[in-house]
């Protein structure tokens, strides 16, 4: 069941300038590991010690996986992901 | 260099005053590779803090769809410095993800120099750049 995924601007080098990619997974973290087959080094842009980065965003739909289920959130045919690069500093 | 409308410069210190001392922050969008920031996107800061600022993801979320939808990208990018002059911090630098994106500090500290500054931040690299404030976008640029 393929997810589309919409790259952000600093990761489409890793794409082949791709802005959306389809991806197969049935939680997040899958996604993100087979993401990483397909274009390696995102993975290591996403994670942090085996968690999502803190200053990356991935929604599913409408949803900041921070309040689903982090990596453990849940994909069904036809979500949406969307992956941003927080926007922060001090 | 950074070309804006002076009611746009207004606007983002309006937003900065009336925050201080907590961080504010936004996003100035404009339509793609036309340099001409338009449309002000003001943030809510999720830290609340003096001394960091974060985008609201949620909102984050549904300005960057209202770009894409519009053909628009993010021109401008700004938070507030509260407490220190307008020059990117170690944070700002590390966290900056549009390489395209003029980011633009307004300070609002007491005796730290100029009010707004603009700065590009590709690859850790920081360049200051002039500000040139402007009541109308010249039309060579338009289109
Ligand atoms: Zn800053």
């Amino acid at each position: 069941m393929p997810i589309s995924v919409s790259i952000p601007t600093l990761l489409r080098p890793l794409t082949q300038d791709q802005k959306r990619i389809e991806v197969e997974g049935a939680t997040v973290r899958e996604l993100i590991e087979r993401m990483d087959n397909q274009y390696p080094g995102i993975k290591q842009r996403l994670l942090d010690g085996g968690e999502m980065h803190r200053f990356v965003n991935v929604y599913v739909n409408d949803d900041d996986i921070r309040f689903v289920d982090n990596l453990g959130t849940v994909l069904k045919d036809g979500d949406n992901v969307t992956i941003l690069p927080a926007v922060a500093g001090g | 260099m950074l070309i804006i409308l002076s009611e746009l410069l207004d606007a983002m210190l309006a937003q900065a005053c009336e925050g201080h001392p907590i961080e504010t922050c936004g996003v100035i969008a404009g339509p793609i590779g036309s340099k001409r920031p338009t449309r002000m996107i003001p943030m809510r800061n999720v830290a609340q803090s003096e001394t960091f600022f974060q985008f609201d993801p949620q909102e984050q979320l549904r300005a960057w769809r209202e770009m894409e939808v519009l053909g628009e990208e993010p021109c401008v990018i700004y938070h507030s410095h509260t407490q220190s002059t307008g020059y990117p911090s170690r944070d700002d630098i590390r966290l900056a993800s549009e390489p395209q994106a003029h980011y633009v500090i307004l300070c609002t500290a007491e005796n730290a120099g100029a009010p707004v500054r603009s700065f590009r931040i590709v690859d850790g690299k920081v360049t200051e750049e002039n500000i040139q404030a402007v009541a109308q976008y010249p039309t060579a640029l338009i289109g």
